[in-house]
């Protein structure tokens, strides 16, 4: 079982790696790839991905770990960031960290135990006139209150990705 | 995302691509002779002459140069790159052609910051429809020979890619941390070939200057800083959000129309920026007396400001490459004194030697960002001394 | 003489930690090609694009330096290196700012040393230990610079507690990463000069380290253990695995016979550890110290060197013969065959290339040879128990360390070599012991093994396996001598320190097979104007290059014999020797390792006398034979280079 998810995600890589063009310029496209559809990058896809670009899987690894939005980790299915920087601290993002974690049952940087949350801190995501803002995912929310922290947590719940989320956002 | 609240943008009333098809029929020195008349720096915060960067780019002798478009707005408080990708991205790339053209380059580039993903589908969709109209791709605007394409990049969450040396190394494929300097991009840069790194807003001003005429802009801002600025402004004010002002405008006049009359300082910069007390509030925005990119952040008199420094100070010890002494090692210790102004247990010999690692970590830092992580804490703790001591044992 | 222009155009670190080329003229004295450069008021014209550190060297004027080493790329990262330039508003890693116009530079200005000072005290806040408990006091760049720069008190706190566990898990490296100051010169090491890519920087910020893939154990990630992060480690962060205490120990019990096999490196460098100029051999004054340390004997590894040329040259005429003139398509893709001397370098095959693996000549190494012979041969000859012998090597070699535990080397029925010592780790002995290594009277190694010859000694030198089998072969297949080849019988074209290199010769006419390989060929025709390629290769870096030509079908493809030595320079550059290490000091070494072959009295492998009488009695069956594949002879592992998460 095992080995087969191994060998479509290894598929999958040298696929994708086509697409971009082997070279190392596109190791973040790729990570990113990998990112979004197994919602980690598993040692076993860095080291693919090593072997495809002739690179060395701890310089994988080193990038991998570089850059926030890239996790060797399995995650949760929804990644909440909470910004935690100046303008959103100063619109009340202590309130809402507190309603996430109490909503949630974790503390920041951690997992709930069905897999399903991960909370984290962020830094500025360039929201400040419209703080407190979080991200799910991709999905940005902004001018959060406690009451919209329990309403968007709520929804993660009844739903299976955040891309449900994002329509009934705009809708 | 739109603003929480927007003054009307000079953007908003440029022609499509005026500019470009102004470019195509004069000569590329012409092009860069107009960038040049402009005086036009840099819209990031480091303020470097564009006009000079582009001339550098286009007499290098290379047959592969690349446009990059810095869309990783990571300054805390910037926010301004975000409403001009969303509502004005058309001038963006625009200048980005122009640049092209101007250099002559084939490949250009957004590196678009992982935070704004969201924008990705619409950007994408607006670069194609340029290329149906023939505004990028081959033989744009039916110019033989002018070949010129944009592809987004995206970044995965690391503010330090906003460094232009960074930004390269990301694009790379490797980890964000910024090069040694000389040689500079225009010279060595993406692939070791002469790129021009240039702020979103930075090309949209471009292409509005070879729409308009250097003249027009010269008409805004200073002798040194000219033109128009967008400001994004946040924190205890009554209308946060994007403004266009002239360089040069007083910190009070900006507090005026942003509705921040009571405030006790205005962080302007960032992070990496300085704080500036009331008592300083008449002095000018402008590259010759506070610079900046963009980022205003205020504070209403109740505000703790040792506070503010510790937040900065969170941000930079995180966000550091962690590849130089200085910035790795001095951050956290600069945290720590901030905790130990806090509990009240940092002695006045102590916050002197603080104040001279800051100093230190602002010349001996590899990159921009060890170079300017202690100006807020330098600044808050020379305007905010009282405040920042006292503290402690309840 | 330098490996450095090699590697720049292998160069694959990470580009921030490179520096670039500037574009000059490729005529220096022409107009344009120099600039002037005023250092301290002091002007010198300098080519176009030396950095400040090395126009600051050449005017006798030291700028400190932690991330810059001489086998390196530039990094630009402690910035211990600052200094003012004129005109600029922040100071400049000297190591890294280019000259390309007169400039003005202060190296040592207030603000320079109060910044230098800063730096320093940053790095001592997160360096955890003490200097007296710790096994690079007295040769740490660290600790040197504190001194130097007046540091007398921990200016921003000294860690209390550690922050990291000590990986042990290595039989070869230990890392303890409390030590490391982030310079990152293991990793420009690992992954530029050695293409082996265990080690790299993970996270970022304050939570910067240096970490091996996942953050595993050394043992159980891709190392070679060829120990060259630490000969260029400025601190003890990295360190070899130290067997002292067990070797004291053994030789305290007055049960065991202690014996030592010393190989040809350490002797030509551990004068450095007393403060003597690289390049003075000190052999015979070590073997009198070795015995004033208590070992029973002293052996030369030379010997088995010797041996390792007869069995693995014997092992290449076979392979040839087979190939040429019996036709056997499967041992033909055998060919070239590759050296198996440097424990690194297999393991490096082993990981990376196990494909290769068949080229790899089945004889061990001369340290694992004489570890068979010793607790067989030996132990026979003098009525010893193998029980109660303990065998110990001292190589310049880290991955001694490892080779010596490999689960398949107790031919002997027992572990054949006990434990591995490196040159620095024996230094530490004679120091410990009392004895003043420079005033020891000299002494000859102790027999049966006494006698060897100048080619044991150049195993030392990348290239010298390559001249020590053509001085054999072309006696043994020619029947003439080598000094009518070559001056002083030094065949110079396989000498140097270029990354990798073929040399070519042709084999005129043949003599008569030699008694000792009479049963094995029966003449010597099909070699009758046939051009040998040699290959000669060192550093791991190289070795792939060289593994993708043959791969590719390239000029290595069409070698019949290819040495391969996976640390720069060859053994003298080893892991387990002196620290520091440069170019330099490496040339320096060579020369003392060839001056000790032109001192020897035999020089050729097949005429020392020891090893005929060896395969007179022992291995009676001859070279390859029975007794010898048993003891003499191993095989190796495809390891693969995945890591099970």
């Amino acid at each position: 079982m095992l080995v087969s998810e191994n060998e479509t995600l290894k598929n999958n890589i040298i696929k994708w790696a086509e697409e971009l063009g082997k070279d190392r310029t596109i190791l973040l496209p790729l990570l990113q790839r990998v990112q979004k559809k197994y919602s980690s990058i598993s040692p076993y896809a860095m080291q693919i991905i090593a072997d495809l670009l002739d690179i060395h899987p701890v310089e994988v690894y080193s990038v991998v770990s570089f850059y926030s939005f890239l996790n060797d980790e399995p995650k949760g299915r929804f990644v909440i960031r909470l910004c935690r920087t100046i303008s959103c601290e100063m619109s009340g993002r202590d309130r809402i960290a507190r309603q996430l974690q109490n909503e949630l049952g974790i503390a920041f940087g951690e997992t709930t135990p069905d897999s399903r949350f991960t909370l984290e801190w962020t830094n500025c995501m360039g929201m400040c006139d419209l703080g407190p803002a979080m991200m799910v995912n991709d999905v940005v929310f902004t001018e959060m209150t406690p009451e919209k922290a329990h309403e968007i947590v709520e929804r993660c719940r009844q739903t299976f990705s955040a891309f449900a989320l994002q329509n009934k956002q705009e809708g | 995302m739109k603003a929480k609240y927007m003054s009307p943008l000079t953007f908003s009333t440029i022609l499509p691509d005026e500019g470009l098809k102004k470019a195509v029929s004069i000569k590329r020195s012409e092009i860069l002779a107009e960038i040049s008349a402009s005086k036009i720096k840099g819209r990031g915060g480091a303020g470097f002459p564009t006009g000079t960067k582009w001339n550098l780019a286009a007499a290098a002798k290379d047959t592969t140069k690349f446009i990059v478009c810095n869309a990783d707005e990571g300054e805390p408080g910037t926010f301004k790159d975000r409403i001009i990708l969303m509502d004005h991205a058309d001038l963006v790339f625009e200048g980005m052609t122009i640049a092209a053209r101007a250099v002559g380059s084939k490949e250009g580039i957004l590196y678009l910051r992982g935070e704004y993903t969201y924008l990705l589908s619409h950007l994408e969709t607006i670069l194609q429809k340029r290329r149906d109209n023939k505004l990028l791709g081959d033989a744009i605007l039916g110019v033989e020979g002018f070949q010129f394409d944009i592809r987004i990049h995206m970044g995965s969450g690391a503010y330090i890619c906003g460094e232009e040396t960074a930004l390269i190394e990301s694009i790379e494929g490797n980890r964000g941390e910024p090069r040694n300097r000389p040689p500079y991009p225009v010279d060595t840069g993406l692939k070791r070939h002469p790129t021009v790194v240039n702020n979103v807003e930075t090309f949209a001003w471009c292409a509005c200057i070879i729409g308009n005429g250097a003249e027009w802009f010269l008409k805004h801002g200073t002798a040194v800083s000219t033109g128009l600025k967008l400001f994004s402004i946040s924190g205890d004010v009554e209308r946060p959000g994007v403004y266009e002002f002239p360089w040069g405008i007083t910190v009070s006049e900006v507090l005026e129309k942003c509705g921040g009359r009571n405030a006790k300082a205005v962080q302007i910069g960032g992070a990496s920026g300085y704080c500036i007390p009331r008592s300083q509030f008449d002095r000018k925005i402008a590259y010759e007396d506070i610079s900046t990119g963009g980022s205003i952040i205020v504070f209403g008199p109740d505000r703790d400001m040792l506070k503010v420094a510790k937040n900065f100070l969170e941000f930079f010890v995180e966000e550091s490459c962690g590849q130089c002494t200085p910035c790795r090692d001095g951050n956290p210790v600069i945290l720590d004194g901030i905790e130990r102004l806090e509990k009240g247990t940092c002695s006045i010999t102590y916050l002197n030697e603080l104040r001279a690692l800051s100093e230190t970590m602002q010349v001996a830092s590899k990159c921009g960002l060890g170079q300017t992580s202690t100006n807020a804490f330098l600044s808050i703790l020379e305007h905010f001394k009282d405040e920042c001591m006292g503290r402690g044992r309840e | 003489m330098n490996t450095k222009t090699n590697h720049d155009r292998t160069c694959r670190a990470p580009k921030s930690v490179k520096g670039y080329s500037i574009k000059t003229s490729p005529d220096k004295t022409q107009i344009g090609g120099q600039v002037t450069v005023t250092i301290n008021d002091h002007a010198i014209k300098v080519p176009l694009g030396t950095t400040i550190l090395e126009a600051s060297k050449s005017l006798g004027i030291n700028i400190p330096t932690l991330c810059n080493h001489d086998d390196l790329c530039v990094a630009g990262v402690c910035r211990i290196c600052v200094v003012e330039v004129e005109g600029q508003r922040n100071l400049q890693a000297a190591c890294a700012f280019p000259v390309t116009s007169p400039i003005k530079v202060r190296t040592h200005s207030r603000r320079v040393r109060h910044a230098r000072r800063h730096i320093l005290d940053l790095m001592l806040a997160k360096h955890y230990g003490e200097c007296y408990s710790c096994t690079r006091n007295g040769n740490c760049e660290l600790q040197n610079l504190a001194e130097e720069y007046g540091v007398d008190f921990y200016r921003f706190g000294h860690l209390k507690e550690p922050r990291y566990t000590v990986d042990n898990s290595s039989y070869a490296v230990v890392r303890d990463m409390d030590k490391c100051i982030l310079c990152r010169r293991c990793i420009r090491t690992c992954i530029d000069m050695q293409e082996v890519g265990v080690l790299g920087a993970i996270n970022r910020g304050d939570k910067t380290k240096i970490a091996t893939f996942l953050d595993k154990p050394l043992a159980e990630v891709i190392c070679i253990n060829c120990g060259q992060c630490i000969n260029r480690c400025p601190t003890a962060a990295l360190k070899a695995k130290d067997p002292t205490d067990e070797v004291w120990a053994a030789i305290d019990d007055p049960t065991k016979h202690v014996v030592i096999q010393t190989a040809p490196s350490p002797r030509a460098a551990i004068a450095e550890c007393f403060g003597v100029e690289p390049g003075t051999a000190l052999t015979f004054e070590m073997n009198t110290a070795l015995k004033r340390c208590g070992f029973n004997k002293v052996f030369d590894t030379n010997f088995t060197a010797d041996l390792t040329i007869i069995e693995e040259g014997t092992e290449l005429i076979l392979r040839l013969y087979k190939a040429l003139v019996k036709k056997d398509p499967g041992v033909a893709e055998t060919i070239p065959q590759f050296t198996s001397c440097s424990p690194g370098w297999v393991k490096f095959i082993e990981h990376f290339y196990p494909e290769f693996l068949p080229h790899v000549s089945s004889a061990k190494s001369p340290q694992q040879m004489f570890g068979a012979l010793i607790k067989t041969y030996y132990a026979q000859q003098n009525n010893l128990d193998p029980a109660n012998i303990v065998s110990v090597a001292l190589m310049p070699c880290s991955a001694k360390k490892f080779e010596c535990n490999r689960p398949e080397m107790i031919s002997s029925g027992y572990k054949d070599v006990d434990y591995g010592l490196t040159t620095r780790e024996l230094a530490k002995m004679i120091k410990e012991a009392g004895v003043d290594l420079l005033k020891m009277e000299k002494s000859d190694f102790d027999d049966p093994f006494g006698s060897a010859t100048g080619s044991g000694v150049i195993f030392g030198a990348t290239g010298g396996v390559m001249e020590s089998a053509l001085r054999c072969v072309i006696e043994l297949v020619t029947g003439k001598k080598v000094e009518n080849l070559f001056d002083h019988a030094e065949i110079t074209p396989v000498r140097g320190f270029e990354g990798s290199r073929i040399a070519e010769l042709t084999i005129g006419d043949v003599g008569p097979v030699p008694d000792l390989l009479k049963h094995l060929v029966p003449d010597w025709n099909w070699l009758r104007g046939v051009t040998l390629k040699l290959g000669v290769c060192h550093g791991t870096a190289n070795a792939k290059k060289v593994l993708e030509d043959i791969r590719n079908g390239g000029p290595f493809s069409q070698c019949q014999f290819i040495e391969f030595m996976a640390c720069p320079g060859g053994c003298l550059g080893g892991g387990g020797q002196p620290i520091p290490t440069t170019p330099e000091i490496r040339a320096a070494r060579a020369r003392a390792i060839y001056a000790e072959d032109r001192r020897s009295t035999i020089r050729k492998s097949h005429e020392n006398p020891a090893i005929l009488s060896l395969y007179k009695e022992f291995l009676t069956d001859g070279p390859c034979g029975k007794v010898s594949h048993k003891l003499l002879h191993t095989h190796y592992v495809a390891r693969g280079k995945y890591i099970l998460a």
